[in-house]
């Protein structure tokens, strides 16, 4: 088991001015599964692509199973066993699953003509490997994103796998999903096959990694076993600075109702919800994945409206039918999918800010005043603190901790009393997630009330003073934060019915 | 089985011909009989022969080419004008009709490959270029007699009867043309790799590339294999009307994308059979006929013809978008 698979010394590489990898040495065993972990822009994906010889160092000596390599072409790559799937899976939606899986490899064997015999044999047994039975005959694009997934791994097991490099593979999946891609990985391994694992969430690299890789700033930091890690440790090998998460408390418990929800029901949706929120609180809404906790944001909000139950503003009772009524009412929501469903990717940070305000911003005559509403922009980016050199670039040339940053933005401009978060750190880096939570924290301090909607208990724990937790449509516990445990919170959350 | 067959587009549209064909049938008995079946194949064979370019442009782009009939003009043109003046057989014809066809094709693909540009766009522009020119240098004159061989070839008849008012009616060599163009198109797309990366760029032009299948010969090869059924379904054409009017066969292209889509090719890309195809073809064709049979106006055709691409196009978009709503839906407990 210790025998070495791959050993990487001294890799510099760089791009016109920006020096990616400084004198990085990388090791891995042969049926190791290794994490490697930093923030964006931490090198790690120009190390992946190293690796898998997309790119070629610019200095530096890789030696693969003892052998000196120069030039890691694509192709030889793959001859060495060496697959890498991407975080999008590059599976094609329109054809089956039988060639999804097959068809590069039946491609390598050579010929101009297709044997599907040979095909589906190939698929059949690529997935008895990892013990997976998904219909060969079926169109991947109807398939779920975790069976994608597998479909994705049965491909790079029909050649000679070795190693097999998997980039962020959990940030779209639910966690049954992930506990299945754990025991396939896991599966992988006893077959001697070595897995490098891309993540930044903490949780799972604990969870299966043997050992973890640190990048910062283009430089190896550490390679350590977990046992000698835990999640300070980690973060501040990441960041290099030391984090104080100190638990959110909640000042005053007599604060004045802001929200208060009684019976709140839709079919097929979620049924009876009933909670309030006061002025400055911070709750937690938690639950399994299909547990109804989004479908009850996009009520609150109005996107698909709730069909029985009361909703009550400041103790007056309003109706949500729409988005318009929700944003009157001064509810605001920043979505979970931050990238289809709340902001406009081609349009600059400045016209996105002010999106939901420019009725605000008009001249006399009905028109948008242009100064007023630049000076609205350039206010919201510097209370926010959006890294952005200039308000008229387009959102989507930012990272995702700034782009989440914008989309509070532009509801916080329209001065809500409530604000729906629905998963505001997913697929963030450790830093920008810490940014976000102090924000959040800042807009409670405010006398904002937040509901925080997360999969992530100890998000929930950590940041907010009572967390509901969703199960199966309904709430099914309620519990304050002070001095409770994560796992006694996960516990309720995983609970069967 | 019954389910998977109900799954296909292809069952409906079967059961639509059939539905359509006994009902003219009942009104009129010798809709079904060799010699009226026969024609009705032979008048469909060039709009047959263009459909299976039009399907192989639909699945690698999502998005039409709409200047073939323009090349298939042009060239009937110039093959027309050629003969003519130099005599020749039916082999050279065909064969410098399919080379030019490939030609004209190939400007296509190299501009929408070099500058990634939607095919609909590049194609507009070039159906103007290559119509215009040919009626800037024709003057859009007419050509009335051609070459002989062509009524030859147009009238070969393969397993041949004779009707009791004296003329001759059988399979018509042009259909069986038709017939090669899709068992051909059939070949490349289901059974060559070159076919199968047709699909994957439709599906994942990212994935195509990463997998190692070769974009821009595939792109090449797509539009330069329209241009050669263009040409080919040009000299069909000249065969079966000998003589040329130089703007009949433009203005045929929405009919033609029309019953691929209506075969079940998507308008999104990377999906769409030649079975499919087929049938979308025969179908607008029955109707066609079917509408002039029952007298009403032509003008109801073009009607058909939007109204089909209309639900196409929205029946795909409402898929996907009832696929994105099926994700909210939870299971509440009582």
């Amino acid at each position: 088991m210790t025998e070495e698979f791959l050993r990487l010394e001294r890799i510099h590489k760089s791009f016109v001015g920006v020096h990616a990898l400084k004198g990085v040495d990388f090791a891995l065993r042969r049926g190791e599964i290794h994490c490697l972990v930093g923030e964006n822009g931490s090198g790690k994906s120009t190390l992946i692509k190293i690796i898998s010889g997309v790119l070629q160092p610019d200095s530096g000596q890789i030696t693969v199973e003892g052998q000196r390599v120069d030039h890691l072409a694509s192709a030889a790559t793959m001859a060495r066993g060496i697959q890498v799937i991407y975080q999008d899976l590059s599976l094609f939606p329109n054809l089956t699953v039988a060639e999804n899986i097959a068809l590069s490899e039946v491609r390598e064997r050579g010929g101009g003509i297709v044997d599907w015999r040979k095909v589906r044999a190939i698929a059949r047994a690529a997935m008895d490997r990892i013990q997976v039975d998904i219909d060969l005959d079926a169109e991947v694009g109807e398939l779920p994103i975790g069976l994608q997934q597998l479909v994705a791994i049965c491909r790079a097991l029909t050649s000679e796998l070795k190693l097999l490099i998997l980039d962020e593979p959990t940030a779209s999946l639910p966690k049954h999903d992930i506990d299945n891609l754990f025991a396939v990985v896991r599966d992988l391994q006893t077959h001697g096959i070595s897995v490098l694992f891309v993540s930044h969430k903490l949780g799972e690299v604990f969870a299966i990694a043997e050992r973890i890789t640190v990048l910062r700033d283009g430089e190896k930091v550490a390679t350590l076993p977990p046992g000698e890690l835990d999640d300070d440790k980690l973060v501040a090998l990441m960041t290099g600075r030391t984090l104080t998460r100190r638990r959110f408390t909640f000042s005053d418990p007599g604060a004045r109702k802001v929200l208060e929800v009684r019976g709140l029901s839709k079919r097929n949706n979620f049924e009876d919800v009933s909670f309030e929120l006061r002025a400055g609180e911070i709750v937690g809404l938690t639950g399994l994945r299909g547990a109804g906790r989004t479908e009850l944001a996009l009520a609150l909000f109005g996107i698909s409206p709730a069909e029985r139950g009361e909703i009550r503003v400041e103790g007056r009772p309003v109706r949500i039918g729409t988005v318009q009524e929700a944003v009157a009412a001064g509810i605001a929501y920043v979505p979970e999918n931050r990238l289809v469903q709340g902001l406009v990717m081609k349009l600059s940070v400045a016209e996105n800010v002010t999106a939901a305000i420019l009725d605000r911003l008009l001249t006399r005559l009905g028109l948008v005043d242009p100064t007023r509403k630049a000076a609205a922009a350039v206010e919201w980016i510097k209370t926010l603190g959006v890294k952005v050199s200039d308000p008229a670039v387009p959102v989507q040339t930012l990272s995702g901790g700034n782009q989440q940053k914008v989309v509070l933005a532009k509801w916080l401009a329209a001065s809500p009393k409530i604000l729906v978060l629905d998963g505001p750190t997913v697929g963030v880096d450790v830093m920008a997630k810490s940014d976000i939570h102090d924000l959040v924290r800042g807009l409670a301090a405010r006398g904002l009330a937040v509901l925080l909607i997360t999969d992530e208990v100890s998000e929930a724990v950590s940041n907010a003073n009572r967390i509901l937790v969703m199960r199966a449509g309904r709430i099914r516990g309620e519990v304050a934060t002070a001095g409770v445990k994560v796992e006694d919170v996960q516990r309720i959350v995983e609970a069967r019915a | 089985m019954l389910r998977r067959l109900l799954r296909h587009n292809e069952t409906y549209l079967v059961l639509l011909i059939v539905a359509l064909c006994a009902a003219i049938a009942v009104a009129n008995p010798r809709f079904l009989s060799y010699e009226n079946v026969s024609g009705f194949l032979k008048s469909c064979s060039m709009i047959g022969i263009m459909a299976v370019g039009a399907l192989f442009v639909l699945i690698l782009a999502g998005s039409p080419d709409v200047s073939f009939t323009a090349i298939a003009q042009v060239v009937e043109y110039a093959i027309a004008v050629a003969t003519l003046r130099w005599g020749g057989n039916i082999y050279v014809a065909l064969l410098a009709a399919a080379a030019m066809g490939v030609l004209l094709g190939l400007v296509n693909g190299v501009i929408i490959h070099s500058f990634r540009v939607p095919t609909i766009i590049v194609t507009i522009a070039t159906f103007n270029i290559y119509f215009g020119m040919l009626y800037v240098i024709t003057a859009g004159k007419l050509i009335n007699v051609v070459h002989p061989m062509f009524r030859a070839f147009g009238n070969t008849l393969l397993f041949p009867q004779t009707s009791p008012i004296g003329g001759t009616y059988g399979f018509s060599l042009m259909s069986l043309v038709w017939l090669a163009a899709v068992v051909l198109g059939w070949f490349i797309l289901r059974r060559t790799f070159l076919g199968r990366g047709v699909f994957a760029i439709g599906g994942n032009e990212t994935a195509a590339e990463r997998m190692g299948i070769d974009t821009r010969r595939t792109r090449l090869f797509v539009f330069g294999f329209v241009g050669l059924l263009s040409g080919v379904a040009a000299v069909v054409h000249l065969s079966i009307v000998q003589s040329v009017v130089p703007n009949i066969i433009v203005g045929k292209e929405l009919e033609v994308i029309a019953a691929v889509v209506l075969g079940g090719a998507s308008v999104f890309g990377g999906k769409g059979t030649l079975t499919g195809t087929v049938l979308g073809v025969l179908l607008f064709a029955i109707l066609n006929n079917g509408l002039t049979l029952l007298n009403f106006s032509s003008y109801w055709y073009n009607v058909t013809i939007g109204v089909v691409i209309t639900v196409a196009i929205t029946n795909s978009a409402y898929q996907q978008l009832r696929h994105q709503r099926s994700r909210v839906h939870v299971k509440v407990e009582a």
